[in-house]
């Protein structure tokens, strides 16, 4: 059964009944032009905008989850977030338990070693560079242990380095029994980590399936209008517009 | 791990002591245990008149009234996350002294004494507040201030119209003496109505602690963890109202209290808005106590109003607040 599945999910004009499945292990990665809807899915399936169609969690339609429920089953990562304070990155991440109303160590120990960023835990947020600040959004939402992590175009603005870095903290975390849905523009990192992709364009899915079914120079050009090398035998896959 | 905080102590001492200052300080040296003692057992002394039926009720006023200021400062500052927000910016203060100015001036509800003016300086605390959010949609630092200075204006307004149709200059210049704010001359009743309103509203507040830190990275995070933002905010809202409605009808316009505590408290509680609600609490007691202890060792023959010397004292700290902030967020 699907760790979170959609059924014609519809966010006014924004989103247009899309039906997707996730499993336990995988990464979705959303792809699509800006204004495709991306965003406005990810925050339907958090809570943060009404819509139409089901959304279900191993066959439990989420219309009967409490708010805690739905936090604690879904973590997000919006596409950007700032502390209006210069908090430590410890407290930072700690606030990531909020859903389960603890301060629970092992969980924050175990979210700040996955995004890797103990070695500045005692510094203040407003003292990081963005790479080490997007680690600590990140470690925030991995502390809150969700069954299915939502990022939001969370490598935006980051140096490749640090685009891996991140990437690879997804798809660890997917690989941990976990769920993952990234949206991405980088379309090369797309079909390096995802495992299945969902191809948007005006709020419509225009193809669902694996990186090679979706990454086809007809479908991009369909609807990104630009032409595209794609090489996804190379190791790792690149998918260039010419 | 989250941190620590360490100043909680340290408040509480500095407390005591300043209330044990505030106690022993006036006209006339009096000891303040002899005073105290006579006082509790009803021993009829002069000691006993200076300190029970004077200088506590005074004392405890100041602390109550700082407490209140300094906990809403902190509370609509994580609100809104900006650290420019206070009771007066945002209009509350303003609000609350016209209701109250309307019932003193009009007398409605006169049989209820000073419970119907508290009751109206709250409505016109949450008026305001509502009016406020409503305005600025947002809590966009600069939203936010441009419609507190809205509603400021229009209570503003409101109350130089009161003030005009004052029907003798006696009853003007009592509503221009309260509104400069004091707690000198106002009796143990008026804690009769500031200390409920302080635990509720301070209780009301405390209960959004995990809204406030979830705050902190914005409205969408708070939501995305669980938070019922909307309703939770409301609620913020209501506690200040209550805190700040109570204190101005109590002891007129203290400003500049809920704007500094908290701002000067910050970096002992690891800048985290939940963590600061007790110490702001606090530390605005220990203020407004020590405020009004200067109040009392000036030299002039009228006494300076404690509102007028916190805005004398706490205007160009702001400006030196706005400057900062300016320097730090380019």
């Amino acid at each position: 059964m699907a760790l979170i599945s959609t059924q014609s999910l519809t966010v006014d004009e924004r989103v247009k009944g899309l039906s997707v499945e996730l499993h336990r292990g995988e990464v979705l990665g959303l792809i699509g032009p800006n204004g495709a809807g991306k965003s406005t899915f990810l925050h339907a399936l958090v809570g943060l905008e009404k819509y139409t169609g089901k959304i279900e969690s191993d066959g439990i339609d989420l219309i009967g989850f409490s708010r805690t429920q739905r936090a604690r089953l879904i973590g997000l990562q919006p596409q950007t977030v700032s502390s209006a304070w210069p908090i430590s990155v410890a407290d930072v991440v700690t606030l990531g338990r909020l859903p389960w109303g603890d301060e629970d160590g092992d969980a924050i120990d175990h979210a700040m070693k996955l995004a890797d960023i103990n070695d500045f835990s005692d510094r203040r947020v407003d003292h990081l560079s963005g790479g080490e600040r997007a680690r600590v959004w990140l470690a925030r939402v991995l502390a809150g242990q969700p069954q299915v992590l939502l990022a939001d175009e969370p490598v935006a603005n980051l140096d490749i380095h640090f685009q891996l870095s991140v990437m690879d903290v997804l798809k660890n975390y997917a690989a941990q029994d976990h769920g993952v849905i990234v949206a991405l523009h980088d379309l090369s990192l797309a079909a390096r980590y995802c495992d299945k992709l969902c191809l948007l364009k005006d709020g419509e899915c225009v193809a669902i399936g694996s990186p090679a079914e979706v990454l086809t120079e007809s479908l991009l050009h369909s609807v990104y209008g630009v032409e595209v090398d794609i090489d996804l035998n190379r190791s790792p896959p690149v998918v260039l517009p010419k | 791990m989250a941190t620590k905080i360490k100043i909680f102590p340290w408040l509480l001492v500095t407390l005591v002591l300043v209330t044990w200052l505030s106690l022993g300080q006036g006209s006339v040296p009096v000891s303040v245990l002899t005073g105290l003692s006579d006082w509790f057992n009803s021993i009829s002394s002069n000691e006993a008149l200076i300190i029970g039926e004077i200088r506590l009720p005074r004392t405890l006023l100041a602390l109550a009234v700082g407490a209140a200021l300094g906990m809403s400062g902190a509370a609509l500052q994580g609100l809104l996350r900006n650290p420019l927000a206070e009771p007066g910016l945002v209009g509350a203060s303003q609000g609350a002294a016209l209701g109250a100015a309307t019932v003193f001036y009009f007398g409605i509800f006169a049989g209820a004494g000073t419970l119907a003016i508290t009751i109206a300086g709250l409505l016109g605390a949450i008026v305001a507040l509502l009016l406020m959010l409503s305005l600025s949609g947002t809590g966009r630092p600069s939203m936010v201030i441009l419609a507190g200075l809205a509603i400021s204006t229009i209570a503003g307004a409101a109350l130089a119209v009161v003030l005009n149709f004052a029907p003798n200059p006696y009853a003007m210049q009592e509503l221009v003496f309260w509104l400069l704010g004091s707690v000198s001359n106002r009796g143990l009743d008026s804690l009769i109505v500031l200390v409920p309103a302080l635990l509720v509203g301070g209780t009301i507040i405390w209960t959004q602690r995990p809204l406030l830190a979830a705050l902190s990275l914005g409205e969408q995070v708070a939501t995305s963890m669980g938070m019922a933002v909307n309703r939770g905010s409301r609620l913020v809202v209501l506690g200040t109202a209550i805190l700040v409605g109570a204190s101005v009808s109590v002891a007129g316009n203290i400003g500049f209290v809920g704007l500094l505590v908290p701002h000067l408290l910050r970096p002992f509680t690891g800048y985290r808005p939940d963590q600061l609600l007790i110490p702001s609490a606090l530390a605005g007691a220990i203020l407004v106590c020590l405020a009004d202890i200067f109040v009392r060792l000036l030299p002039f023959g009228q006494e300076l109003k404690l509102g007028v010397l916190t805005s004398l004292l706490g205007a160009p700290l702001f400006i030196w607040l706005v400057i900062r902030e300016a320097k730090k967020w380019p």
